[in-house]
């Protein structure tokens, strides 16, 4: 038996720091289905430690100004837009 | 039932290396101008203002692109059943899936619908739907392919590849689409000179052959029974085959999905229906907004990933999953090193099962998981592999992988090309 249990209010937690509402039946659902995929991620815990060859190399370009995006196809695909600006929710 | 989402021609150049052929492409690859929707409802109605680098390559090379193929909803899947604009059917296996998730892309070849196509593998997506639909693809060395313009899963493991009804199409449109890009940097300029069409002569001649029996064990008889037809027949051209250990891809899926889903949870943060895709209206604040389009914009694969992600990287819980999981892929990229020490390729059957019936596994996502057992670790590897056709199991595809060392394409193109 795995030592991790996902209960319906686990998925309702990890559904809010993930900022997706979820109906109740998909609660339970994903509950059900994450009890058995975690299970199955248990395994990795017999993985030894492995030494990481990082072999790693900065790739910057030069900060050069070059042409982008205009202005009016930035919000060409936002639901709504106000003086050329993206309109969001309220933030509180 | 469709192959195309949407279905729309942009001509290229007049002359190229493609000049006259049609290209189909994956809808999560930037199409500027043309709906790119990932296979979400998310992003029903989004329209790139600029073209994928590889889109932008292959318009100079003249090829006219035909359409935007169905796809697993952002590429989550492994038989294209996950899309928001329901799933394709195998064109040659009906009633079968094309696999996943560039399904639609490797149906578009099989069905004749484009000469060539682009499809993108983050744990398989190229190699699965090409050798459930009897089609050649690639999945490039990590690096050598730009990801400029691809809409974002899982960066440390996805590349861009091309499918093809024979390896040397679908290598020819390999040498278009490679190379570096100053807009990605992890692209290298390991390959910038390689000849890719050129490699497959079909000389296999003394090339030495591994066969890690943990990929084989595992496959259906009638899988294995084509898998060893086709080493036969390499054999029979000049190649030799041992028996290879990789004791590390025992945990392979595992770490692939705390990976893909880790990274998933953050790439997918993006969509909040603000700045494009679906928007929830503005009744409530920021966090309820958020979660409301969330819930109406993605599909249940795709929450099932970001939710997973966002636990295995919770407080509490990163060490359990998240950096076992890179353990794991550093050992299953050392196992690779050493068996690649010892032969030119690695060669195994693409995947373990013949095509699922329609609606076969939908229910069941572990069972699905499973099924990628066989592609996902040379994308923890960051290696190239080609899957090619390999003959039929009760009149549906098999195909064989061959996995060669990073930026060995040449090498898995030349093989393959025997199997042709």
């Amino acid at each position: 038996m795995s030592d991790t249990e996902a209960t319906p209010d686990d998925v309702r937690h990890v559904a809010e720091l993930a900022r997706v509402d979820l109906d109740e039946d998909e609660v339970d659902e994903f509950a059900a289905q994450f009890a058995d995929i975690l299970d199955y991620f248990d395994a990795l815990d017999e993985v030894p430690a492995v030494d990481r060859e990082a072999d790693l190399v900065n790739v910057m370009r030069p900060d050069e100004v070059r042409e982008g995006l205009t202005q009016e196809e930035a919000l060409s695909n936002a639901a709504e837009t106000e003086d050329g600006y993206f309109k969001g929710p309220n933030v509180s | 039932m469709s192959i195309f989402i949407t279905e729309e021609t942009v001509e290229g150049a007049d002359d190229g290396p493609l000049a006259g052929k049609t290209v189909a492409i994956k809808d999560n690859i930037s199409t500027a101008g043309v709906r790119t929707t990932c296979g979400s409802a998310m992003l029903d109605d989004y329209v790139p203002p600029y073209d994928a680098t590889v889109v932008e390559r292959l318009k100079d090379a003249g090829a006219d692109i035909v359409g935007k193929t169905n796809m697993d909803e952002f590429g989550m899947g492994t038989t294209t059943e996950t899309s928001a604009f329901g799933p394709t059917e195998n064109p040659v296996a009906e009633g079968h899936v094309p696999g996943g998730s560039s399904g639609g892309s490797a149906a578009a070849v099989a069905a004749g619908e484009a000469d060539l196509a682009l499809g993108s593998d983050t744990g398989g997506s190229v190699r699965c739907p090409a050798a459930f639909c009897g089609v050649v693809g690639i999945k490039p060395t990590y690096g050598l392919v730009s990801r400029y313009g691809l809409v974002a899963y899982a960066n440390s493991l996805e590349q861009i590849g091309p499918f093809g009804s024979t390896v040397e199409e679908a290598a020819a449109l390999l040498d278009v689409i490679a190379g570096p890009d100053e807009r990605d940097a992890t692209t290298r300029e390991a390959g910038a000179d390689a000849n890719y069409a050129d490699a497959a002569d079909g000389d296999v001649d003394g090339l030495s052959i591994g066969v890690p029996t943990e990929l084989v064990d595992g496959a259906d008889e009638g899988v294995k029974e084509q898998f060893y037809a086709a080493l036969d027949e390499l054999e029979a051209q000049g190649a030799t085959t041992h028996e290879v250990s990789l004791e590390s891809v025992e945990y392979a899926v595992q770490a692939y999905y705390v990976i893909a889903m880790s990274e998933a949870s953050s790439n997918l943060a993006r969509f909040d229906g603000v700045r494009y895709g679906h928007s929830g209206g503005y009744d409530g604040n920021w966090n309820e907004t958020f979660g409301k389009a969330r819930e109406e914009g993605f599909g249940a694969e795709v929450k099932r990933r970001v939710l997973l992600g966002t636990y295995a990287l919770s407080a509490g819980y990163h060490d359990k999953y998240y950096k076992q999981a890179q353990d794991a892929r550093a050992w299953v990229k050392q196992d690779f090193d050493e068996a690649l020490s010892s032969a030119d390729v690695l060669a195994s059957p693409t995947m373990p099962v013949p095509p699922m019936e329609l609606g076969e596994s939908l229910s069941d996502p572990l069972k699905m998981y499973l099924a990628d057992a066989n592609t996902v670790p040379v994308n923890l590897a960051d290696l190239p592999a080609i899957s090619v056709p390999a003959g039929e199991t009760d009149g549906l595809p098999v195909g064989v992988q061959l996995v060669g060392p990073a930026f060995g394409e040449e090498t898995i193109i030349r093989a393959a090309s025997a199997l042709d």
